[in-house]
């Protein structure tokens, strides 16, 4: 009896693994130290998880299976509906894109195949830096840097709370390399209903908070600019900030060593953000004149920076591309999943989301193929519906950080029934 | 199965057989001897008159990495007249300076080219850089991992660690990257950039490690000797485009000590002071330089006239160079206390005093440097121009009344300030092979490739031989890459997916102990995910690895 139970014991302990070094792909900061334990499928976050990770590795595999018009179906004809689907198509749209750096390059191949247009599901917001980056270019920084170097941060109109490990990661650090102290650096937020908690230093000392409404925010930064040139503005305040407060931030830019602004584009969801976003740029450049200040862009969820990076090296442009001439044809605001929907530039919607199960694709009129994680509830019966596999949890596979520089692997942490993207849609080439 | 290539003209320095009728058999992927009377040879090519090499090998070519897809996003009026349609075989794409990477590949292997090297591969983004060249199809690749301005480095040297501990952590980089040698760019600079140091010579110090260029130069030179990696250090010097560098680089010659090195896109360093625009030629002493020191190999970085886009690793010259952006567009990179990067448009002109000059210098590095082994054809792809102006390149090298021509055709100014009307030499398809194979197949320690031997991979291109050198090296009859005919009359007729080449040098595992402590105090992502597993080339990559040995 007592041999049975020890040795049933050591069973249910033998059955459970630990993974360390484990890469979450559920926000574009990519954490990679979080410790999980797989104990019969079920995953557990031992040590790193945020909230976010917690609701996503540990939320049950759910039951789900492939789908014509809301009936179920093998998986092979699941895959030749969509085929059929396609083939019939002149003009598809494979959207969503919420996928690895394997299921990209698939989703572009099939696109060139196809003549589709791609986007993905951040396109608004992809694009907002993408527009700066074609008219102005910019000063950049990545997560190393600023954990080690950063002793001013300013926050324009984000406050980072939708990547809740951002300031444990880059900026409260128990060691930086140059002997620079927490104490020593300084955290500004610029804008408006920013949670600033996070920005108040451990020793206690809080942020300063400049309020204005993110759409004055440009307006502000711009008055910068103008006061660190040296310039006098004729106003006694700016979007309801003090001149004196901007002189006094102004001053502060200018002795940084090195000051970052952070700005993040889904954030700024106001018309012509990029313009807000240039003038971000521009003060970093006029201040490298003379110190060192750069930019960083939080973003990069659903796998938003591996989509523009392979779509950047695979067609020679970022998102949004149009393959339905035969070459790709970019254009950031014409081939909008919204727009091209609108306007019934395509015939068949294609959407692909392999790590966001809350996020519902676009009622189209136009035949739909979701390919989606198998708790996906959608609020309407698209014409094919694949359950497929999470990069990450469920196969092992490669994403790009926020930075658009730094891409971590991915592991498989559990077992699952459900196919990766790339391999589905690997399949559906080879049948087309 | 046997294939002959017969009646060919056989350009194969490394056997000294030069424009010999030669008769190429291939089994298996190989070139092999003639095989025995009763064996049956199952295809023949008839190359009466034609010109066969090795395939060509591009030794610098920024092929992939970040900077190059920052340059891609950047710039798409770049690719606006250089659409590439899909075909029944090849994927669609673009050119032209920062084409896509299919259009790369292709290109390249239209060209005549089967293997490339991506010079600056920054250890923290080796990731992109293995997975865009893994989307370069036809081509073999491999690539440099850029130390030099990294923190771990730099505090390794500041501190006096011992050399044996600083080659352990070159060798581990190399191994963790997936690299085939090591590149320093602008040694140090980049990090001084970061402390807002805004240039650096060679015994300038790095104003918070108090190391110099030359203390960086010295160690990572032994470094790579010590650890037998065939290929020597590639050197981006100090002072990129600075008038007056030229002694820098005489300097940095002198610095390793007899040691090996090679000096990339030196073109770009040998600049003087003299004439009223203190801007002038330094290629004779350069030169002389090289001449003198056979342990010293070059590549030029020719600057050809056109738009085009320099991408390089070296952020702070990047940032001194960006008020000539053209179009007015910039990037400057600081990334992970490792590196650097600076995307700058560029456009050169050939009624522009600089520009010219540029032109004209490279053009006199390349015909006054006597071996043709210590000399690799680049133009610093896409820094100096893209790498399909190659083939005028070529004409200019071997063609002087072509030469002089272009000559009379650039800035008066420039023209008068050069030498290069008064050189006569023309190259050789014989030295044009050396360059372009032969010696840097050796440079890299890729045995069997860059000839056309018994044992040789069989990567092989066949030329019409015309006098029009640029219409020739444009378009090559036939290329086979491991065999297999890929190319016929400069299109694509199969697609294949190249190898990866890289070095395993041996190194003491226990420098993990220290890295280990660094990456948990200092860096955003962990040792163990830095590293670049294989299977992250063969299985997400569908590729495969080739180790090269070390010497």
């Amino acid at each position: 009896m007592i041999i049975k139970e020890i040795f049933l014991e050591k069973v249910s302990t033998a059955s459970a693994s630990i993974t360390r070094d484990v890469t979450c792909p559920f926000c574009g900061i990519l954490c990679d130290d979080l410790v999980i334990k797989n104990q019969q499928e079920s995953l557990k976050i031992l040590e790193n998880g945020c909230h976010k990770a917690v609701s996503s590795f540990e939320s049950i595999l759910a039951v789900n299976e492939p789908k014509i018009n809301g009936k179920p179906v093998a998986l092979t004809d699941a895959i030749n509906e969509m085929c059929a689907i396609l083939k019939k198509s002149h003009a598809p749209l494979i959207a969503g894109l919420g996928s690895d750096v394997a299921g990209i390059r698939e989703i572009m191949n099939l696109a060139d195949k196809t003549g589709a247009v791609i986007d993905h599901m951040h396109g608004n917001a992809l694009i907002r830096n993408s527009l700066v980056l074609q008219d102005l270019g910019w000063i950049t920084t990545t997560m190393t840097e600023i954990r080690n170097r950063a002793d001013l941060i300013i926050f324009a109109g984000t406050d980072a709370t939708g990547f809740p490990r951002f300031f444990e990661r880059a900026i409260w650090n128990k060691k930086s390399m140059f002997k620079l102290k927490n104490e020593q650096r300084e955290i500004v937020y610029i804008g408006e209903k920013l949670n600033t908690k996070s920005g108040v230093n451990p020793n206690g000392k809080k942020p300063s908070v400049l309020t204005c409404k993110t759409d004055q925010i440009g307006e502000v930064i711009s008055s910068l600019h103008a006061l660190v040139t040296g310039a006098t503005l004729d106003v006694n305040e700016v979007a309801g900030i003090k001149i004196k407060t901007l002189q006094e931030l102004g001053k502060k830019m200018m002795a940084a060593k090195y000051g970052v602004i952070i700005w993040s584009p889904a954030d700024l969801d106001i018309p012509h953000a990029e313009l807000t976003i240039q003038n971000f740029c521009e003060i970093v450049k006029y201040l490298t004149r003379t110190t060192r200040f750069a930019g960083f862009s939080l973003g990069g969820n659903d796998g938003a920076i591996t989509a523009n990076n392979v779509c950047a090296w695979q067609s020679g442009y970022p998102l949004r591309v149009n393959y339905n001439k035969g070459y790709p044809d970019y254009d950031a605001q014409r081939y909008s999943t919204q727009n091209v929907l609108k306007k019934k530039e395509v015939d068949s919607l294609l959407w692909i989301s392999s790590f966001n199960s809350k996020v519902n694709p676009p009622r189209a009129s136009v035949p739909t193929i979701v390919m989606a994680t198998p708790d996906t509830k959608l609020n309407f019966t698209p014409d094919v519906f694949i359950p497929v596999a999470t990069p990450g949890v469920d196969h092992a596979g490669q994403l790009f950080r926020t930075d658009s520089v730094i891409s971590l692997p991915l592991k498989q942490v559990r077992q699952s029934p459900y196919t990766s993207v790339k391999s589905i849609l690997k399949q559906a080439i080879e049948r087309m | 199965m046997y294939i002959k290539l017969t009646n060919g003209i056989v350009y194969d320095p490394v056997h000294g057989i030069n424009g010999e009728h030669r008769d190429i058999y291939i089994n298996d992927g190989h070139i092999t001897r003639k095989p025995s009377s009763n064996a049956k040879i199952d295809k023949i090519y008839d190359l009466k008159g034609k010109v066969i090499m090795a395939g060509a090998i591009d030794i610098h070519t920024h092929i992939g990495g970040g900077k190059v897809n920052i340059a891609r996003m950047m710039l798409p009026e770049d690719h606006a007249t250089d659409l590439v349609e899909k075909t029944e075989l090849t994927r669609s794409g673009c050119g032209y300076a920062a084409p896509s990477t299919l259009t790369a590949g292709y290109r390249y292997a239209e060209m005549g080219y089967t293997a490339c090297f991506e010079p600056a591969m920054l250890p923290a983004n080796a990731r992109q850089a293995h997975m865009e060249m893994a989307d370069t199809p036809m081509v073999d690749k491999g690539a440099y991992a850029m130390l030099g301005s990294d923190d771990f480095f730099l505090r390794m040297l500041a501190s006096k660690k011992d050399q044996a501990a600083i080659s352990d952590y070159v060798g581990w980089t190399i191994n963790a990257t997936q690299a085939m040698g090591i590149k320093v760019v602008n040694p140090g600079g980049i990090s001084a950039f970061k402390f807002n140091q805004r240039k650096l010579d060679l015994d300038e110090l790095n104003q918070y490690y108090g190391v110099s260029p030359r203390d960086i130069i010295k160690s990572l030179a032994r470094a790579v000797t010590e650890l037998g990696i065939p290929h020597p250090l590639h050197l981006h010097g100090c002072n990129l485009g600075v008038p007056g560098n030229l002694n820098t680089t005489l300097e940095t010659i002198r610095a390793v000590e007899g040691m090996r090195m090679h000096l990339t896109h030196i073109q770009f360093h040998s600049y003087g002071t003299e004439g009223d625009k203190k801007f002038s030629s330094g290629a004779a002493e350069i030169a002389e330089a090289v001449n003198k020191n056979p342990n010293i190999s070059i590549d030029v970085g020719q600057i050809l006239f056109g738009q085009t886009v320099t991408a390089s690793g070296d952020s702070m010259m990047q940032y001194a160079g960006h008020w000539h952006a053209h179009p007015k567009k910039w990037v400057i990179m600081d990334i992970e206390c490792d590196a650097g990067c600076g995307v700058v448009p560029f456009k050169y002109r050939d009624k522009n005093f600089v520009n010219a000059l540029q032109w004209a210098i490279g053009l006199e590095i390349f015909l006054l440097i006597d071996d043709p082994w210590r000399v690799f054809l680049t133009t610093d792809h896409p820094n100096g121009a893209p790498f399909t102006s190659y083939p005028h390149l070529i004409r200019l090298l071997m063609d002087k009344s072509f030469r002089n021509d272009m000559l009379s055709t650039i800035n008066k100014e420039a023209a008068a300030a050069s030498t290069l009307g008064s050189i006569d030499r023309e190259y050789s398809l014989y030295e044009i092979a050396i360059m372009t194979r032969a010696a840097p197949a050796k440079s890299l320690g890729l045995k069997n490739r860059g000839h056309l031997g018994s044992g040789a991979v069989a990567d092989i291109t066949v030329y019409s031989n015309n006098k029009d050198k640029e219409k020739m090296f444009s378009k090559p009859d036939y290329v086979f890459k491991n065999g297999e005919l890929i190319v016929r009359n400069g299109k694509i007729i199969k697609v294949v997916n190249g190898a990866t080449h890289t070095l395993r040098p041996e190194y003491d595992n226990s420098i993990e102990k220290s890295l280990k402590r660094y990456f948990d105090d200092y860096q955003t992502v962990s040792l163990g995910n830095f590293k670049i597993d294989d299977d992250e080339i063969i299985e997400h990559g569908n590729g495969k690895i080739i180790i090269q040995p070390c010497m």
